[in-house]
Order: C-alpha cells, then sequence, then structure tokens
C-alpha cells in the first residue's frame, strides 16, 4: 500500500515537474519560431516570447493545453496573412503580446487570436493594432478576456470587422478592454450567461456594444462614446445594464441605445449624454428603467409600438430637446416618480413631489411623429406657442401619458 | 443719394434708439456668453433671439422713422433731387445703422470671449449675415408698408400684422398643410416652403450649421443634402437678395408715382 501510493506520488510530481518553460526569441533561445515552439511542446508547457519582432501569421494550436506570454515589446507582425493565432484547446493562455496587422477578407473572418471551441481560455494584455477581427471567439466557454486594447483602421463597415466577437459562447467575462476604429466593439452572437464591464468602447463604426440572440447577460461600468450608431441590444432575453455610461452618440441615424425585441431587461444607474436620442425602443417588455440620467440628448426616449409593462421611475430628464416621444397606445407603460427639467409645477404640501402631473409628451413630439417632416419648424416661435397653450390645456398629446408623481428635485443614487 | 445716406444714418446713430438697441444687444451677448460658457450653445440662443427679434425691430424702426422723417423728406423733395436717391438714402440709413448696432453688440463680446480662437466662428458669422439681410428685408418692407399708407396708425397695423405672419402665422398655416397633405411625399414641399419665407430660411440656414441638426432626421438630410451644397446656399442666399431686392424696387417704383 505505501508502495502504491509512493509510486502514485512519484508520477503525479513527474507529471508536474514536465511542465517546461521554453523561450522563443531572434536569436540565442530554444526556438526562433512561436510555430515551432507550439509544435514541440506538449500539453501544460509554457512558452515565453522574448522581446523582439516575429513576422509569423497563422500560428496553429490544436489540442494542446498552453501558456503563451510575452514580455514587454512582444511584436507579432501577421503582415496582413491570415490569423495571428488559430486555437481549439482547453485551458490555454495567451498574455502580453502586440499583435498587429490583419489581413482584410471580404470572404474570411481574419482575427489577431481566434479561438474555435475553447474552454477555459484567458487572453490577457493583448494589444491589436491595425486589425481586422481582433478576437474571434466561437463556440467556447469559461473564458476570459481581460486587459485588451483593440484599435482598428477600417474605413467602411464592409472593410472592417469587430474587436470582440463572441459566437455561440457561454460564461465569458469581457473586461476592462479598450475598443475603438472597428465596425462593433463587442458583438455577443447566441451569447449566454456572459459578464461585460469596465470597458471603453469608442469611434467604432457601427456599435459600441452589439447583442443578438444572447440572453442572461450582464454588462456594467462601461463606456461607450461615439460610436456609429450607439449600443444595440436585439432579440435578447433578460439582460442587466448598469452604471454604463452612452455619450456622444450624436448622428441622424445614432443613438445611446437600441433596444429591440428585448423582453425582461434592466436598466439601472446608466447616464446618457449628448446622444441624438437616449434609448430607441421597439417591441420590449417589462424592462424596468430606475435611476437613469438623461441629459442633453435630442430625445431622451424614443418609444415605438408594442411595448407593454414598462416602467420607467427616478430617472432624470434633464435639458433634453424632447424628453419623449411615444407611438401608439400607452400599452400599461408607467412613468412615475421621475425627475423632469422641463416641469414648472409647484409643491405646496413640501412632500418633494409635484402636485400637478407632469406630461412629458411636447405636442410638437406627437406631431413630428405624425409627420415627419413638420420638424423642419424646430425652434420656430410658432411652434413654442403650441406646445405652451397644449400644456395649459391638453387636446392631442395620449391623455394617460403622465407622471402622476414627479419629483420636485433630481434623483442621486 | 449718398449724402442722404451720410445725413440718414449720421441721424440715427445719434438718436437714443440705436444704442438702446446696440445695448440690449451688447448685453444679451455678455449674459449668454458668461453666464452659459458655451459658445455653440450661445450660438442656438442667440439664433432664436435674432430669428423673432430682428425681423420686429427692423419693421417697427423701418416705419416709425418714415413717418418721423416725414416733414424732412417733403423739404428734401422741394430740392431739384432724384425721388429715388432720396428714398433709397433714407433706407438704406436705417438698415446701415441698424445693422451695425447688431454686428457691434453682438460681435464685442464675442471677440472678448476668444471668438477667434474658437470653431464657431463660422457659425456666428452665418447668424450676423443671416441677421443683416433680415435687418435689410424687414426695413425695406416697413418702408413698403409706410409709403403706401398716408395714416401712421394703419401703417403700423401693417407692420406688426407683417411681421405676425411671417414669424407665426406662416409657420402656422405651412404646419397645417404639412399635416393635411401627410399622405403625400413632403420633403420637396417643405423645401419651398422654407425657402419662401426669409425668417424660416435663415431659421433652417442656421440649424443646419449646428449640431442639433441631427434631430432633423430624413427630412433634415434632403435639407442637409440641398443646403450642403454650394449650389443649394447659392440658391438661398439668392432668395434672401430677392427678399431684399424686390421690396427696394417696389420702393423706388412707388417714390417715383406718390403724390406728396
Amino acid at each position: 500500500m505505501k508502495l502504491l501510493f509512493s509510486v502514485i506520488l512519484f508520477i503525479i510530481s513527474t507529471s508536474f515537474a514536465s511542465s517546461q518553460t521554453t523561450t522563443v526569441c531572434n536569436a540565442g533561445c530554444d526556438f526562433t519560431s512561436i510555430q515551432t515552439a507550439v509544435d514541440s511542446s506538449k500539453s501544460g508547457d509554457r512558452i515565453f516570447i522574448k522581446k523582439g519582432l516575429y513576422k509569423e501569421s497563422n500560428i496553429i494550436i490544436y489540442k494542446k493545453s498552453l501558456h503563451i506570454s510575452g514580455e514587454e515589446g512582444t511584436i507579432i507582425d501577421t503582415q496582413n496573412n491570415g490569423y495571428g493565432f488559430s486555437v481549439e484547446a482547453t485551458d490555454i493562455i495567451i498574455k502580453n503580446l502586440i499583435i498587429k496587422n490583419i489581413e482584410v477578407s471580404y470572404t474570411k473572418e481574419y482575427a489577431a487570436i481566434l479561438l474555435f471551441k475553447s474552454y477555459d481560455f484567458e487572453i490577457e494584455n493583448i494589444t491589436v493594432e491595425n486589425a481586422f477581427f481582433g478576437f474571434l471567439i466561437q463556440k467556447s466557454k469559461d473564458g476570459i478576456v481581460h486587459n485588451n486594447t483593440i484599435s482598428g483602421e477600417g474605413k467602411a463597415e464592409a472593410d472592417s470587422g469587430n474587436a470582440i466577437h463572441l459566437w455561440h459562447c457561454e460564461n465569458i467575462r469581457i473586461t476592462n478592454n479598450d475598443v475603438r476604429r472597428m465596425r462593433d466593439g463587442i458583438y455577443l452572437e447566441f451569447g449566454s450567461n456572459s459578464y461585460i464591464s469596465d470597458n471603453y468602447s469608442t469611434e467604432n463604426m457601427r456599435y459600441g456594444l452589439h447583442f443578438m440572440f444572447s440572453n442572461e447577460n450582464t454588462y456594467e461600468n462601461n463606456i461607450f462614446e461615439a460610436n456609429g450608431a450607439g449600443v444595440a441590444v436585439m432579440f435578447s432575453k433578460k439582460i442587466k445594464m448598469y452604471n454604463n455610461i452612452f455619450k456622444k452618440n450624436w448622428g441622424t441615424a445614432s443613438y445611446g441605445i437600441l433596444l429591440k425585441e428585448i423582453n425582461d431587461a434592466e436598466l439601472k444607474h446608466n447616464i446618457f449624454e449628448d446622444n441624438t436620442i437616449g434609448i430607441n425602443a421597439d417591441g420590449t417588455n417589462r424592462i424596468t428603467y430606475t435611476e437613469n440620467t438623461f441629459k442633453n440628448n435630442g430625445y431622451a426616449i424614443k418609444v415605438h409600438g408594442a411595448c407593454y409593462d414598462n416602467i420607467y421611475s427616478k430617472n432624470n430628464f434633464l435639458y433634453n430637446s424632447f424628453d419623449l416621444s411615444y407611438s401608439g397606445n400607452l400599452n400599461s407603460n408607467k412613468f412615475e416618480n421621475n425627475y423632469w427639467s422641463n416641469y414648472t409645477g409647484y409643491d405646496l404640501d413640501k412632500n418633494g413631489i409635484g402636485d400637478i402631473p407632469y406630461r412629458p409628451v411636447k405636442l410638437f413630439s406627437y406631431l413630428v411623429n405624425r409627420t415627419p417632416e413638420s420638424i423642419v419648424l424646430l425652434r420656430s416661435l410658432f411652434i413654442d406657442i403650441i406646445d405652451f397653450s397644449e400644456k395649459v390645456s391638453p387636446v392631442f398629446t395620449p391623455e394617460n401619458l403622465i407622471d402622476n408623481k414627479p419629483l420636485m428635485t433630481e434623483v442621486t443614487w | 443719394m449718398l449724402k442722404i445716406l451720410k445725413y440718414s444714418f449720421f441721424d440715427l446713430m445719434r438718436s437714443s434708439w440705436s444704442y438702446v438697441y446696440f445695448a440690449f444687444y451688447l448685453l444679451l451677448g455678455i449674459v449668454l456668453l458668461f453666464l452659459n460658457n458655451d459658445l455653440s450653445k450661445a450660438v442656438i440662443t442667440l439664433m432664436n433671439v435674432i430669428i423673432v427679434l430682428v425681423p420686429l425691430i427692423g419693421t417697427i424702426f423701418g416705419v416709425m422713422y418714415y413717418y418721423n422723417s416725414k416733414e424732412f423728406t417733403e423739404l428734401l423733395l422741394a430740392q431739384p433731387l432724384k425721388r429715388s436717391s432720396i428714398f433709397l438714402g433714407q433706407y438704406l440709413g436705417v438698415a446701415i445703422s441698424l445693422s451695425m448696432s447688431l454686428i457691434l453688440g453682438l460681435g464685442l463680446p464675442f471677440i472678448a470671449y476668444g471668438l477667434f480662437k474658437s470653431n464657431a466662428i463660422w457659425d456666428f458669422s452665418l447668424l450676423l449675415i443671416v441677421g443683416i439681410f433680415l435687418t435689410f428685408i424687414f426695413s425695406a418692407l416697413a418702408f413698403n408698408i409706410a409709403l403706401s399708407n398716408e395714416n401712421k396708425i394703419k401703417g403700423f397695423g401693417y407692420a406688426i400684422l407683417l411681421w405676425l405672419f411671417l414669424a407665426i402665422i406662416y409657420d402656422g398655416l405651412f404646419l397645417m398643410s404639412l399635416i393635411l397633405f401627410e399622405d403625400y411625399p413632403l420633403d420637396k414641399v417643405s423645401l419651398i416652403g422654407t425657402m419662401l419665407n426669409p425668417i424660416d430660411l435663415s431659421r433652417t440656414l442656421i440649424l443646419l450649421k449646428l449640431d442639433i441638426s441631427a434631430l432633423l432626421g430624413y427630412t433634415g438630410a434632403v435639407f442637409k443634402q440641398f443646403f450642403g451644397t454650394s449650389f443649394g446656399l447659392i440658391v438661398s442666399f439668392l432668395a434672401l437678395t430677392l427678399w431684399v431686392g424686390l421690396p427696394v424696387l417696389r420702393i423706388i417704383y412707388k417714390s417715383k408715382k406718390k403724390d406728396f
């Protein structure tokens, strides 16, 4: 028995000892090429790439658990030829690298790192410059994408890719990344149970963050700034959106968030500033909007049809050109206890709640909804006059679309 | 003509009204800039004021000046002077002195604030150009009204009505026709509708230069496509010039025939 135990102990210890670290550098190390280093390592080995420029591409890692890391100044230049790394393996770590010049293709999705059917992976401190796709992660699970910087040089949506693209993935943490000048910053397609936080997504041509058919995800503390069209959350359920900042998404087809066919989501403590449209909601059900701030937007919220049971409470609507644009019936959506900077009512009993209800839809906003061309009268004196008279005695604006308990002071959280 | 222009101009420059007008703009500019601290926002607010006030003051001032200097005009008519030069001189005197008050009143605080270093300078110069056009248009219209009406009360009434029509009622009718014909494609119609009214045209010209134009959506895109090109800009300035030219021609025509 004792013998058996010591034999097992021996086997375990040798198997740990066999985890080797090989070094790669331009001269004088174990290897000069990353691919040959990968080919001659076994599962569990570490590869350390020393400082220098490596002109390699399509580095294939197939069914080997490797920990690859670089030094500061380790640059892999794929010279516009295919992928950087192409990985299909479990327990894989890639760290501290700069990957440059990914090939642009109209038929293939070349990425700096392609992960396919990979589990327990970690991608950390990778800088991708001149990217087509940054990280393309497919059919993978349980991964971490942390502290990466990805930037592209694409000119149009067609010839640029997404910075972090997840397809059929589960349980991925995407944190502290900086993505810019790509098509989409972060794109989840059929991704679930993922957590996205503290990312900075800016100047992307299409969306800063994009969900498609992705359920039960959370994103918080992210900043989305000056993206072509803002953030899009579409055809997904149970998404939690907390503490994000959406700003400067300004243009004729831009918005802070586009919500399309979303059910059971929650928006809390988000800040929408300087967007053409803060939230564009189309076909959304059972969404709670709590304690968000809408400041200086063209439209704070634009509600299209087919929205049911949405609750807007304790939000701040500050100095928006239009607080709300609304199509169709009220449909059991509720506006309550919000602070509206345009509110001119009074509070005689000093309980912090205005004594007369507030109507967030201006007559002009209603008219524009009906006849879009009438927007050319924006800021005309006539419009101010009819808006005022409508405020005094409402005739056209939806009768029950009111905030019965408007707050007198801004909500703080 | 130049002599009469000079006389009218200095006469107005001496009157307290131009100083009040000048002081008003000066105050407005200072308050907007130093309380707001945001140049492009100040330009928007200023636009709202200019679009409404400049036409109003142009009209009232024009009518008032004509009626006030009527005796002097009759004296001038007894001299061997061309009639057109008498009235044109007076008109230009009024328009130029009003424009001066506008330019100086708004320009000084903006220059003090550091306009030349800011990229809002183009928006601001467009604002001033539009303001000057509006002054010239509305004082010309006012002179027309005054020339056609001996009765002062009637003249003032028509002048105010004219302002009311172009600043407010026109937009109301415009909006009503847009809603009435909402089943038809309206972007061309709305384009023409804006071109016909100098106040709407000025408002649109300025709005399209500002960030806020993104709010205009699809219609805005159509407008931008038109006004954004040099062709559109030339056409709209042509329209504004026409609005100055036609009333001026009528002043000349009318003054030749009128019995005093």
